[in-house]
């Protein structure tokens, strides 16, 4: 076992105890990347000499005591390319902001490095995180490690395929309706997206602002728990970040069986791949085996969570993305006057799925259909909520699977859009409701692996890592791809 | 509910982007579909249900009116994609615009 | 033919609010600066950036709401109002649209029928836009425009009054007392050619035989007027230019009309076409505002004495009613004179050396009341001279004079000139008396009854006194000395 097999936790210990230095741990994630990342096109950016001064100089200036007090002590870090840094160009998977460079640093950015992680580069996205497959990006797509003929899902594709090829153990992504769980789901990594206003979205470009969240992918639970525990701070800087207890550094495993673990019928219905149900079942019957009480319950507005989320996003997003207009950073393309240049500057500048959210969310807030469309999914995103809230008398956490599917072939959902949407069914609820969802690996079938979803209560996140550390622990460890690398 | 191109041209219009004409009639169709498929909310009927505008119970969050350094006019320009005595030129105005 | 329509105004007035930063950013708000060097990412909208709101600011806001007779909402929210323009960086201005801060106020006007209320439907925050420098004359002959972001996101308060102005005079006056009753709440600068306050007004002319509502009327928006003279001018010319379009049979279209004023006209800023969507909705990265009673208290608390209070109490005092109204409409000069007061308690006095010498020299001199150049301390001396009989009215205004120019207290400047009214019994006597003694022939005229003889004595006793003595002292004591020689 390299230093690139290491999850998170071990790479900062090992840092901290002196028993490798920062430069070999960011050293060989920089070298798997120059192996893996050009077939796998995780990363749009990759900064060498950076990471590499950064980790020399704590390797050199820092004494033990110093790096003890650092819970990401070396360690190679990846970046949605949606958070905005000063050091590397951003550009949310979009023309629109080619050369862009932020004068600020995105908090959990700022977070990162405080705590000691390295970060070595941004990885790629669907353009603004519009996407279930990262093949939305003007920057060319991803490919899945485990089949480079399939997407890793999306948006925050180039960082789970960037966890899932080993190229760094920790990445942040960006999950406004799955964003990250679908991705961790398609490629065999744990994700979280923490309860909404966890995690300060000061310096994460806006797709739909009540909906986003920051959250880690990883490969094992504790490094999503230490991750947490470091970016999930009240952030004066978003007034939407909420003050509240700490997440744990470490889970605590729970006795499954203390738990009750709610079934939701509507996530366990038609639709759902054999393969995958399968994988989901036999899972399933491990908890039962551990004595968990596996309780059926209903979530009956789920079949609406697609509907609501299609208005309220692209709506908030229409809004959010006005201010690429050519004037004060990244593209310009020119007109006659200033509405022209407008024009042909977002013409040019937005990919077609993009533009598609734009006037889809324009419509829906546009005069005379606000009330039907806008308000309609915020009084139906009320009932969603609702549901889960009922749920929650009854259960501690719920279980169903992260996605229906498994990872598809790349380009196969190019023709209708709205298939696409359709991917997102069961993880856009947790966004519409605000509460944290987990995805975990489970298992692989046809060499493609299985995911399955923890959802929570708001700010219970660490219920929910706690169960996903007790689950960890009975299941097989994890396989990981690429075991190779590539030629 | 039906979309025509008319409508699309018009939100195109709103939102700015100078689309061509055969992305105008795939977008009226693409729409079509999405909002067909948007019809199932009606099966609600909402009318007695609040929206959700914050999922968070959180309320009156403001800070001390205490200055922070700003930028410098440089560093506040420097993305521009045209600049002239730090001020961010844009083409001739047509429109009077909201003012 | 002038009395088929009834003239309806609306205005909306904008007041940037006086606080240290931005409404959603920490950079300072301040006028006058270098190109965008008050700008940070949250004020640029640069990608990634979310507003926090200003606490100050909405205190400003309260209280102004609060002087202006208005409901303050306990529960508020912000909202998004969304267009392109180059100097509204993120594309979308945040603003309060169906629950704004406060509703229902109203400010009195003091018309030729008497006092009447003008109501004011609501008043919201919301962020001021940058400005644009054209590179040319006028925005329509421009090549282009250049950017300056220092303006963006300062606070603004928007303050909307009903349709219930009927004259240009009523909007003016509405407008002077508007901006009299802010000016005691020291919330803005509120100086239109700053553009710290901005009136937009709506104009429309109703026929008198419409029965329908007032908002099925069209109107037109004169946007952006800079003086309040040019607000009345900009309506009298559109009250005019749409009664000539109904009186020859054409119609009215909503529209947006600009103010030259050069030629004293309006003129279409944008056709009907171009009808904003604004695609109002609630802006996600501001939790609703939400303000305890106790809260409230305390912006109530600290609201000062407004000008209806002042012009009572003015009264009170026995100042007459137009002088109280100039009092009250400087709130320096009102401030300046309440000092001055309460050193001299002779509110007429006072009254009378400030509107007319005193503010001459000042308006003269183009100063403001805000910083006297004779402290209100040195003219409370002053007036104590005249009030002790120390000083004439005429000599005093020299003192005054003197003081202007060149900063001494009244007390130096009559010692250094040596001026001070005789008011000695004694002192005046013996000049009397010696003056009677020196012109036996002018006594002898006056003992026969020729009164203007008199005049030519006091005359005698003024000169050899050089002036400093009590003209009314002079003539009482040249009779009595005279009627000895009856
Ligand atoms: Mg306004
Ligand atoms: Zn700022």
């Amino acid at each position: 076992m390299g230093t690139i097999d290491w999850d998170a936790v071990q790479t900062a210990d090992q840092v901290q105890r002196g028993e490798i230095s920062a430069a070999e741990c960011v050293e060989a994630a920089l070298s798997r990347i120059d192996n893996t990342n050009p077939t796998v096109h995780a990363f749009l950016h990759v900064d060498a000499d950076r990471a590499l001064a950064r980790a020399r100089f704590m390797d050199h200036n820092l004494t033990r005591e110093t790096k003890a007090n650092l819970p990401l002590a070396g360690v190679p870090v990846a970046i949605k390319d949606n958070m905005v840094t000063t050091d590397m160009p951003t550009t949310a998977g979009s023309k629109i902001l080619e050369g862009f460079r932020s004068p600020y640093n995105a908090t959990v950015v700022e977070l990162l490095e405080q705590a000691g992680a390295i970060i070595v580069g941004k990885t790629n996205m669907d353009e603004f995180a519009m996407g279930s497959s990262t093949e939305h990006s003007a920057y060319g797509v991803t490919r899945n490690p485990w089949d480079l003929t399939r997407v890793p899902g999306g948006s925050s594709g180039g960082s789970a395929a960037a966890v899932a090829a080993r190229m760094v153990p920790l990445a942040l992504g960006s999950d406004t309706g799955g964003s990250i769980r679908l991705p961790a789901s398609y490629c065999g990594v744990f994700g979280i997206k923490p309860t909404y206003g966890r995690v300060s979205r000061y310096g994460l470009i806006a797709y739909a602002s009540s909906l986003d969240q920051i959250g880690p992918l990883a490969r094992s639970v504790r490094d999503l728990s230490r991750t947490l525990h470091l970016i999930a701070r009240h952030d004066a800087k978003d007034a939407t970040s909420l003050d509240a207890n700490t997440i744990l550094e470490a889970p605590i495993p729970t006795a499954l069986q203390s738990l009750r673990i709610g079934l939701p019928e509507e996530y366990f219905g038609e639709g759902i791949d054999v393969r995958v149900r399968t994988v989901i079942e036999k899972t399933l019957d491990r908890l039962r085996e551990s004595g968990v009480d596996l309780i059926p319950i209903s979530l009956p507005h789920t079949r609406y969570a697609i509907a609501t989320y299609y208005l309220i996003a692209p709506a908030e997003a229409s809004s959010n993305l006005s201010r690429y207009d050519g004037v004060r950073y990244g593209l310009r393309v020119v007109g006659d006057d200033l509405i022209h240049m407008y024009q042909n500057t977002r013409q040019e500048g937005f990919g077609p799925e993009v533009k598609r959210r734009i006037l889809l969310g324009t419509h829906a807030l546009s005069a005379g259909y606000y009330d039907a469309y806008y308000l309609k999914a915020q009084k139906v995103r009320t009932l969603i909520r609702q549901d889960f809230d009922n749920a929650f008398e009854k259960v501690d956490l719920i279980v169903t699977p992260t996605v229906a599917d498994l990872p598809f072939k790349l380009g196969e959902r190019d023709l209708d859009p709205l298939q696409m949407y359709l991917t997102d069914i069961f993880t856009v609820t947790t966004n519409l409701a605000g509460l944290p969802g987990l995805s975990q690996p489970i298992g692989l079938v046809d060499g493609l692996p299985v995911g399955l979803q923890w959802m929570g209560p708001p700010l219970a996140e660490d219920r929910v890592l706690s169960a996903a550390s007790a689950l960890e622990a009975i299941l097989p460890s994890p396989e990981w791809p690429l075991s190779g690398g590539i030629q | 509910m039906n979309l025509t191109e008319k409508e699309v041209r018009h939100v195109a219009r709103l939102a700015r982007l100078a689309i061509s004409s055969v992305e105008l009639s795939e977008a009226t169709q693409a729409l079509g579909r999405v909002l067909d498929y948007i019809d199932l909310l009606n099966e609600l009927d909402t009318d007695a249900v609040p929206p959700t505008t914050h999922v968070e119970a959180i309320e009156t969050v403001w800070r001390q009116d205490r200055v922070v350094p700003s930028l410098s006019p440089e560093e506040a320009t420097a993305n521009g994609p045209q600049v002239s005595s730090q001020m961010f030129v844009v083409p001739k105005i047509l429109d009077g615009g909201e003012g | 033919m002038t009395n088929q329509y009834e003239v309806v105004i609306g205005l909306e007035v904008h007041v940037e609010l006086k606080t240290q930063t931005k409404l959603f950013c920490g950079c300072a708000n301040g006028f006058g600066q270098d190109p965008n060097s008050q700008t940070c990412p949250v004020c640029l909208g640069m990608p990634g950036v979310l507003p926090v709101l200003n606490g100050e600011a909405v205190a400003l806001a309260t209280r102004a709401a609060l002087a202006l007779h208005c409901t303050v909402n306990s529960y508020s929210k912000f909202d998004r109002k969304q267009y392109f323009y180059p100097d509204l960086p993120k594309a979308y201005q945040i603003s309060q649209y169906d629950q704004p801060l406060a509703e229902n106020g109203h400010v009195t006007i003091h018309t030729a029928a008497g006092k009447r209320n003008i109501g004011i439907e609501r008043i919201h925050m919301e962020e001021d836009a940058g400005k644009l420098n054209h590179l040319g004359q006028r925005l329509g002959d421009a090549e282009g425009s250049l950017v300056d972001l220092n303006r963006a996101g300062v606070p603004l308060i928007e303050i909307v009054s009903r349709p219930e102005m009927h004259s240009p005079e009523e909007a003016r006056q509405y407008l002077v007392e508007l901006r009299t009753i802010l000016s005691y709440l020291d919330i803005s600068d509120l100086r239109m050619e700053e553009g710290s306050m901005r009136c937009d007004a709506n104009v429309s002319l109703r026929p008198l035989d419409f029965t329908g509502s007032l908002a099925d009327l069209p109107r037109v928006e004169i946007k952006n007027v800079n003086s309040f003279r040019n607000v009345q001018r900009g309506i009298e010319f559109e009250i005019n230019r749409q009664r000539q379009m109904l009186q020859t049979g054409q119609r009215i279209i909503k529209e947006t009309r600009g103010f030259d004023d050069a030629s004293g006209s309006t003129y279409s800023q944008r056709s009907k076409e171009e009808a904003n969507d604004y695609r109002y909705f609630p802006e996600p990265d501001l939790p609703p505002l939400v303000l305890t009673e106790k809260w409230l208290k305390e912006q109530r608390e600290a609201l000062p004495q407004l000008p209806d209070e002042l012009r009572q109490s003015l009264a009170e005092r026995g100042v007459a009613e137009r002088d109280a109204e100039v009092l009250v409409q400087d709130v320096n000069l009102y401030h300046y004179w309440s000092q001055v007061v309460a050193l001299v308690s002779d509110a007429r006095l006072v009254t009378n050396w400030l509107l007319s010498d005193y503010s001459r020299l000042m308006n003269a001199n183009n100063l403001s009341f805000a910083e006297p150049k004779v402290s209100a301390h040195g003219l409370a001396s002053l007036l104590s001279l005249i009030t002790a009989g120390t000083l004439s009215g005429k000599m005093a205004k020299e003192v005054l004079e003197t003081m202007f120019d060149t900063g001494e207290t009244a007390e130096a400047v009559v010692k250094r000139l040596g001026l001070s009214q005789i008011t000695d019994h004694n002192a005046i006597k013996e000049i009397v008396s010696a003056v009677v003694a020196a012109n036996p022939a002018v006594v002898q005229d006056f003992v026969s009854g020729k009164e203007k003889a008199l005049t030519f004595l006091v005359g005698q006793v003024m000169k050899q006194t050089k002036g400093q003595a009590k003209p009314d002292l002079v003539n009482a004591l040249l009779r009595e000395v005279l009627a000895t020689y009856a």
